[in-house]
């Protein structure tokens, strides 16, 4: 086990100080030290998605992510995006699509989405599609998912 | 309570967002892992290395004095109980012997999950190897290593006829099929073999137990059954079922996965060895390895007809790979024996098959449940005999479907059938060409499902403000059943969806379900949920007509919540209604109504059946699909560009849930088409990851997926209303590959249609291979 040693960052708009190691994941971090429980462990592979956040607004697979290489960094998870008109908008649009089932991909995905419409305001059905395609799921089959994107999408854009 | 919002004339029908849409979106759902107790600990397994072997002790004093660790179980901390759904064959961790690779041998409770990993790394365990055997024929060889001794001896809820590593065989046989082939004009004959398939749903397996001083088990799972995991501890640890409370927070997906038992019975040990809560959550990894999946099948399957298409006789042999212990291994035997005719008129059938112990983890439930194996045969055949017959496929499967009157196979007669309506949709959806101008390259199949199974009941409570509570033990597993069976006892008591709240299942609370699984809820539970309902009405005009000083005949139920005199403007509110029974006169007003589905499998007078698991199942929901595939004749990469889901639901109590269904399995059953495959290497798995075991992502899947609902309404089920959770998934390899041999000319018997597999047919059709 090496040192523990204090982790300063912002999340979700506040300044946090927390105790890490070197080898602890930005998803444990977040689960078992700072009670941030939106983020999911679904592989601890990278390669499901739903331990998405945002670092200084990119999204991140936190399971791959040491918390160590956050110092200082701006860090959101979905609770970070209350006041935030695209993610709302996504959020009303998945709703309606019907594109939360179990649950468990969810915030990963609207993270993802969220910070796509952030680079690309105005995509088409293929780019939604290749900006998902790293979050899986299971449930929906994902036409629900671009649909909701893609209504969001307009809707900002009008 | 102020009703907010009008009742706007019904909610059966209507595509309302899932109650639970806003805690999900915004991130604040609880799933087993989201769950902590004070002073929970952690725990975490050790799986076993080899396939096959006899546990001769155990060396645990280095990981009991690692840092951190609490306690551990073995084998020799559970007694001699044995779980299972049909064979009780499953110990709560391996005793005596390990029979697979991945299975828990040790389990460990410490601080963190770090430490309690890192702790059963130093737990030895010594083993005396035996013999694996890794297919069903090699455990059906003369001289065969035996995984289960005992298995005579183990108790079985049906006449399993277990012996050796044969853990069960079913014969169904209707008509005379041995005669019937000589009547025959055209017979084919195929030999087909289908793969695991993981179920991948998002959230991997957990659970979470607390024991009282009064060494009372308290126990949070995923699962898609609060009353099977009660069930399954108790048989495993020797535990009264009323010892155990079992509780489900949101589960993230299931498809089968969660149905039965997977690590909440050593859980349980840990907590009660520990003293303490005890959490634990599988990686990935430990998922794959260790729960459960998809069955193989190998199938040998002959058809035959008339010239003119009309289906004669059918035999179907299945060999399934049981795995390591029944689990739910011999329904699927059963169940998909029941379905090999398909959806059709073949008057003489018969169908066998064997399920066999090996040394793998267990395969089990998974959405479509032994269906989509044997339609993958069927559906290939009906096309094949189409075509010798001159018959479109569309034709051909309207030329011999069931009709009304008709029985299903061995069983009773079908009240409803909506598949001449489903054909007859996709028929006419798939006119036309591609975008592109290209002809569509089409491949057809047709199924169907049932919805009646086992035991149900519902609570309905009218609270003091009259509200109302909804208790049914049901798990929404994230398919909407919370927001279905709302939606039912909505529209029985005429009240907006809003005045409703769901009740999350409790052992101790809920009424017995026995699953969310089988597509059953919607009809099974929605009965129950309409009658209990019911029932509140029926108390509640009765206190009204009390109130009112009139008789029972002279006040009708109205929308909104409340109760008036017929003829006259004046009525009362449920909160009046319910505030007087509670504190005045009557009692509080409770709806309860339990039902078992009681429709007989099996009609004795009519055909034979020997080993069937399951007594009582029916009530069938039917569906027809579409798939325009292309194939890239250079590379063998299979691509369904556009695909056409017709299902006959019976009544969509929500449409949006319905297609969502029909899209999810769509989805589901395009990976299990065409490249979800489980990859042992000898005994072990080879790919159990995400990383090597791949599944639709959504640059996979079409553009366009149609879901088209049929209502055909059945008459005893609630507002008309049938199963939609697996039918969506049965035919999609059988349409694709039904599709792949339209572009090729090469007939698939072998899942999936990898690119490999497709470019070796095109080769062998122009003689390269």
């Amino acid at each position: 086990m090496t040192r523990k040693t204090l982790l300063t960052l912002t999340l979700n708009g506040e300044d946090t100080d927390v105790a890490t190691q070197g080898t602890v994941t930005l998803l444990e971090t977040l689960r078992e030290d700072m009670g941030v429980l939106s983020v999911k462990r679904g592989c601890n592979q990278g390669v499901c998605g739903s331990c998405t956040v945002v670092i200084d607004g990119a999204p991140v697979r936190s399971c791959l992510t040491l918390s160590a290489m956050c110092e200082g960094r701006d860090l959101r998870t979905i609770e970070g995006y209350e006041a935030d008109r695209t993610m709302k908008c996504l959020q009303k649009h998945l709703i309606e699509s019907g594109g939360i089932q179990c649950g468990f991909c969810t915030s990963g995905v609207l993270l993802s989405a969220q910070t796509y419409l952030t680079e690309n305001a105005s995509p088409n059905r293929a780019e939604v599609k290749s900006a998902l395609s790293g979050n899986l799921c299971r449930c929906t089959g994902y036409r629900t998912i671009v649909d909701a994107v893609c209504d969001a999408a307009e809707e900002l854009a009008q | 309570m102020t009703v907010q919002t009008p009742f706007t004339g019904g909610t059966v029908g209507v595509p309302v967002a899932k109650l639970d849409n806003a805690e999900k979106a915004e991130g604040k759902a609880l799933y087993i892992a989201d769950l902590y107790l004070p002073g929970m600990l952690h725990g975490a397994i050790l799986p076993s290395p080899v396939p096959h072997a006899r546990i001769r002790g155990y060396k645990l004093d280095a990981a009991l004095a690692a840092t951190g660790v609490v306690a551990i179980v073995t084998g020799d901390d559970v007694g001699e109980g044995r779980m299972g759904a049909f064979i009780k064959d499953e110990h709560a961790i391996a005793k005596g012997k390990v029979l697979y690779v991945g299975e828990p041998v040790a389990a460990v409770a410490a601080k963190t999950e770090a430490q309690a990993r890192a702790a059963c790394r130093l737990i030895e365990v010594d083993y005396e190897e035996l013999p694996a055997i890794l297919t069903p024929e090699e455990g059906l060889a003369e001289g065969a290593a035996i995984l289960h001794e005992n298995v005579e001896d183990y108790f079985k809820v049906f006449d399993a006829g277990s012996v050796g590593n044969l853990a069960t065989r079913t014969v169904l046989e209707e008509g005379d099929v041995a005669r019937a082939w000589d009547g025959c004009d055209i017979v084919v004959e195929g030999e087909y073999t289908t793969q695991a398939q993981a179920h991948v749903a998002m959230e991997p397996c957990g659970a979470l137990a607390d024991v009282d001083a009064a060494g009372r088990v308290t126990l949070w799972s995923a699962n898609q059954s609060v009353f099977r995991v009660q069930a399954n501890v108790s048989e495993s640890l020797s535990l009264p079922m009323s010892k155990l409370r079992c509780l489900t927070p949101r589960v993230g997906g299931g498809f089968g996965n969660k149905m039965e038992p997977h690590i909440q019975p050593i859980t349980v040990a840990l907590a009660m060895k520990a003293k303490k809560p005890v959490k634990l959550i599988l990686t990935r990894e430990e998922d794959f390895e260790m729960v459960r999946a998809r069955h193989p099948y190998k199938i040998r399957m002959k058809t035959g007809a008339m010239n003119d298409g009309t289906l004669v006789a059918r035999e179907c042999e299945v060999l399934l790979d049981c795995g390591a212990f029944a689990d739910d291994s011999p329904g699927v035997l059963g169940y998909s024996l029941l379905m090999c005719g398909g959806p059709y008129r073949i008057p003489h059938l018969k169908a066998h098959g064997k399920l066999v112990y090996t040394n793998k983890l267990r395969f089990g439930a998974y959405r479509g449940f032994g269906n989509p194996q044997v339609s993958f045969a069927g559906e290939q055949q009906i096309d094949e005999i189409a075509a010798r017959a001159g018959l479109d496929p569309i034709a051909m499967r309207r030329h011999n479907m069931l009709r009304d009157g008709d029985s299903w196979f061995v069983g009773p007669k079908i009240a409803s059938n909506g598949l001449p309506e489903c054909l007859d949709a996709i028929e006419k959806a798939v006119v036309g060409k591609r975008v592109d101008g290209t002809p569509r390259n089409l491949g057809i199949a047709a199924t169907a499902h049932i919805s009646g199974l086992l035991g149900t009941g519902a609570i309905v409570r009218m609270l003091e403000d009259g509200s109302i509570s909804l208790n049914t033990g049901a798990t929404d597993i994230g398919q909407g059943s919370d927001t279905v069976l709302a939606q039912i006892c909505a529209e029985r008591l005429k009240v907006p969806l809003d005045m409703i709240s769901v009740a999350s299942p409790d052992t101790d609370g809920s009424p017995y379900n026995w699953g969310t699984t089988a597509s059953r809820v919607t009809y099974t539970t929605g009965r129950a949920v309409k009658a209990a309902a019911g029932k509140v009405v029926d108390q509640a005009l009765e206190y009204a007509a009390q109130m009112l000083e009139c008789d029972i005949e002279d006040v009708e139920l109205r929308d909104g919540g409340r109760i008036g005199r017929v003829g006259s403007n004046t009525d009362l509110s449920f909160g009046i209604i319910s505030a007087r029974a509670h504190w005045l006169e009557g009692g509080p007003i409770v709806g309860t109504e339990t039902l078992v589905f009681d429709q007989p499998t099996h009609d004795p007078k009519r055909a034979v059946a020997l080993g069937l698991p399951f007594p009582r199942i029916g009530i069938f929901s039917f569906a027809a699909l579409a798939v325009d595939v292309d194939v890239d004749d250079t590379t063998g990469e299979t691509r369904v560009l556009e695909a056409w889901s017709a299902a006959d639901v019976g009544r969509a109590i929500n449409p949006r849930l319905v297609e969502v269904q029909l899209e999810g399995g769509f989805v589901q059953g395009m990976g299990y088409a065409l490249y979800e495959e489980m990859v042992w290497d000898g005994p072990k798995l080879a790919n159990p990851s995400l990383m090597d075991y791949k599944i639709s992502t959504s640059r996979d899947v079409p553009d366009k997926l149609h879901s088209i609902i049929v209502e055909d309404p059945e008459p005893t089920g609630p507002y008309g209303a049938k199963g939609a959770g697996e039918i969506g998934l049965n035919v999609v390899p059988a349409a694709i590959a039904n599709a792949v041999y339209g572009a090729t000319g090469f007939r698939h018997r072998h899942l999936p249609l990898t690119s490999e597999r497709v470019l070796n047919g095109i080769l062998s059709q122009e003689g390269e291979v």
